[in-house]
């Protein structure tokens, strides 16, 4: 797994996305301000700051399901224009998760896992199958293959979701509020899965408030307010000598 | 002390005691059922009281002293036997033919009964959600079925088979070929209106949206006058279709416009996070739309489309309008034969049409609920 990411994606560019001078509106409202950003491939991005502050949006750019009205985001290479070709072949290469989960309800949960492989990837459905099965044994819910989605608790449909993405074979994660929407209970389960995935060297960039999984697994740590970045620092400093008042606010307040 | 009044234990097993027997049986369903309260038990003798009042009468009319055969109008008479002649069921008898094919020539009347034994082995291939090879089913009802249909009802004067013009078509014929083509037609048609509806492409919006609010704003009547009347002034005179097909094409845009309605409320209902989630794994907008929002935005708004099916079915008694004779116009023409002019030849007709109808509503309405029941079942597991 951690050797066909590299290879694959590696022929292009050196990093694996590069957003340049980007601003959003909505509207009137400029949700993204000046927005620039280089993510190396295997990087482990963690993305917090306070609701309202451009994180999930930032995110959404980059598998464009948000439109930007200035700047330029480039995607392993390929730069999203409004070509639609080029649109779907990031898509194809950069896998999500939602905070909802958004599986396919009615479809099974393997089928959730072989569509995208079968319709998008044109794989024979038994090699997509026994695809689906890996991943899925993976995120360790194999015997709930041929359940539907509503039968499942939030942290295993999110486990699922996961490994819907993960069967793509994408280049770039993204995980947007992954565990936002579960139970405390469930939470663990699937940062478990999470960090697991790190330690495979897949680039994901995660926004999340989990800071303790940003701790442990973050290559680097994006601090956002107002929608512009504010900070950008290692895990360690980040911690413990935030350099800007922003930052420093922030995580007294979500650290106590 | 109220402590000690709560520590309890058991010290033998409380006895299994037989249900009383006014709670179960015919007699405890009764009583929990119609004599529950005052309120009830009124509403209860009412309703048996209008059941007797309208069932035997019903029952005499139409069953016991109805006539079952004879020649012309006198065995439906009043006479010594006969004091009070019930439905003339001999009167549909006699007719009966005509009410199925209209004035198709005799001869070529196995061509229509043809026509009736593919098209049910196509309804059935399709609806019965068991039957082997479904996809081939689809082929065949969408396809092959409709060449078929072609080929025997108008006639290919090169194989033997001589042309019938529509003009003689008639009874349920041209209904089950209205409704079938409509029912057929608006569903897909629907389906693209309903997404152009909500396109993202202005002049497809738009386009949408003109068709949809003009063809809903007008009655059908108006949609199959205009049909007849103002297709013919588009398309030069010798390409100029067909009365029966003017008709069909009316049909099956009306219930096209209603369709799209039905449709796009499905799709209201679909989450944003399922367009996202297809659109992240790199899924086409058609893949898309095929593979993960019709599937539930149809499965959501079956009980409405079949209710439009339904709707369709009995909006077809309308093509009269344009001279074409479906089932309830031949119905209406045999009414008026003289041979048969009794007091109970219009009734007995009307009833024989209102069974008809009834029983492909009714069977449409059942098989809708059999597959929303079975949907629903499937998602339980």
């Amino acid at each position: 797994m951690t050797n066909t990411v590299k290879q694959t994606g590696g022929e292009k560019s050196e990093w694996a996305v590069e957003i340049i001078a980007m601003n959003k509106w909505y509207g009137d409202f400029h949700v993204l301000r000046d927005i620039n950003l280089t993510v190396a491939r295997g990087e482990r991005i963690v993305i917090c700051g306070p609701s309202g502050g451009g994180k999930s949006t930032m995110l959404r750019c980059i598998n464009r399901l948000e439109d930007w009205q200035r700047g330029r985001v480039i995607v392993d290479g390929k730069e999203l224009t409004d070509d639609p070709k080029q649109i779907l072949a990031v898509r194809r290469d950069v896998g999500m998760v939602f905070q909802q989960f958004n599986l396919f309800p009615h479809l099974t949960v393997l089928e959730n896992c072989t569509l995208a492989p079968i319709w998008v990837r044109h794989m024979p459905k038994r090699d997509a199958e026994e695809l689906a099965m890996r991943y899925l044994r993976r995120v360790r819910i194999p015997e709930q293959a041929l359940k539907y989605p509503a039968r499942l608790s939030g942290g295993q449909q999110q486990r699922v979701a996961i490994a819907r993405a993960l069967c793509m074979s994408p280049h770039i994660m993204l995980f947007d509020e992954p565990t936002s929407a579960l139970d405390p209970e469930m939470v663990k389960e699937v940062l478990d899965t999470m960090v697991e995935l790190a330690g495979d060297g897949i680039t994901m960039l995660v926004v999340t408030h989990e800071m303790g999984f940003a701790r442990q697994v973050a290559d680097r740590i994006i601090f956002m307010a107002d929608g512009q970045i504010v900070e950008i620092n290692e895990p360690k400093t980040f911690f413990e000598h935030p350099q800007h008042e922003r930052t420093r606010l922030f995580l007294r307040q979500i650290l106590h | 002390m109220a402590a000690a009044d709560q520590v309890y234990l058991r010290d033998a097993p409380a006895k299994l005691l037989p249900a009383p027997v006014a709670s179960t049986g015919v007699l405890g369903w009764m009583r929990s059922n119609l004599f529950s309260s005052p309120a009830n038990i009124a509403l209860t003798v009412i309703c048996v009281a209008a059941i007797v009042w309208i069932v035997p009468p019903l029952l005499r009319f139409f069953i016991f002293d109805a006539v079952w055969s004879g020649a012309d109008r006198e065995a439906c008479l009043a006479s010594e036997q006969h004091p009070e002649p019930g439905a003339c069921w001999a009167f549909v008898r006699v007719w009966s033919s005509y009410f199925v094919y209209g004035f198709y020539p005799m001869s070529e009347r196995w061509r229509v009964d043809l026509f009736f034994v593919l098209l049910a082995l196509g309804i059935a291939w399709l609806a019965w959600l068991g039957a082997p090879r479904r996809d081939l089913g689809a082929i065949y009802f969408f396809i092959v079925l409709p060449i078929l249909s072609y080929i025997f009802l108008s006639g290919v004067p090169m194989i033997g088979l001589p042309d019938v013009p529509t003009s003689l078509w008639g009874g349920i014929l041209v209904t089950i070929v209205v409704a079938t083509v409509g029912i057929v037609a608006s569903l897909p048609l629907g389906i693209l209106l309903a997404l152009g509806r909500r396109s993202a492409m202005p002049a497809v919006r738009l386009a949408s949206i003109t068709f949809i609010e003009f063809v809903r704003g007008v009655p059908l009547i108006t949609v199959l006058f205009m049909a007849s009347v103002m297709l013919p002034l588009f398309v030069p005179d010798r390409f100029a279709p067909d009365k029966l097909v003017r008709a069909l094409i009316g049909v099956a845009l009306f219930a096209s416009a209603y369709m799209a309605e039905v449709v796009r409320g499905g799709l209201l209902s679909i989450p944003r996070g399922q367009y996202e989630a297809a659109q992240a794994l790199g899924l086409p907008y058609w893949r898309m739309m095929i593979l993960i929002i019709l599937p539930q935005a149809l499965r959501v708004t079956l009980p409405n489309i079949v209710n439009t099916f339904i709707g369709l079915f009995k909006d077809t008694t309308l093509v009269f309008i344009v001279g074409i004779f479906d089932f309830l116009r031949t119905i209406e023409a045999a009414r008026g034969d003289p041979r048969w002019a009794t007091p109970v030849t219009s009734v007995t007709g009307y009833a024989f049409a209102a069974v008809f109808y009834f029983v492909c509503c009714y069977g449409m309405s059942r098989y809708a609920r059999n597959v929303e029941a079975r949907l629903a079942r499937a998602h339980r597991r």
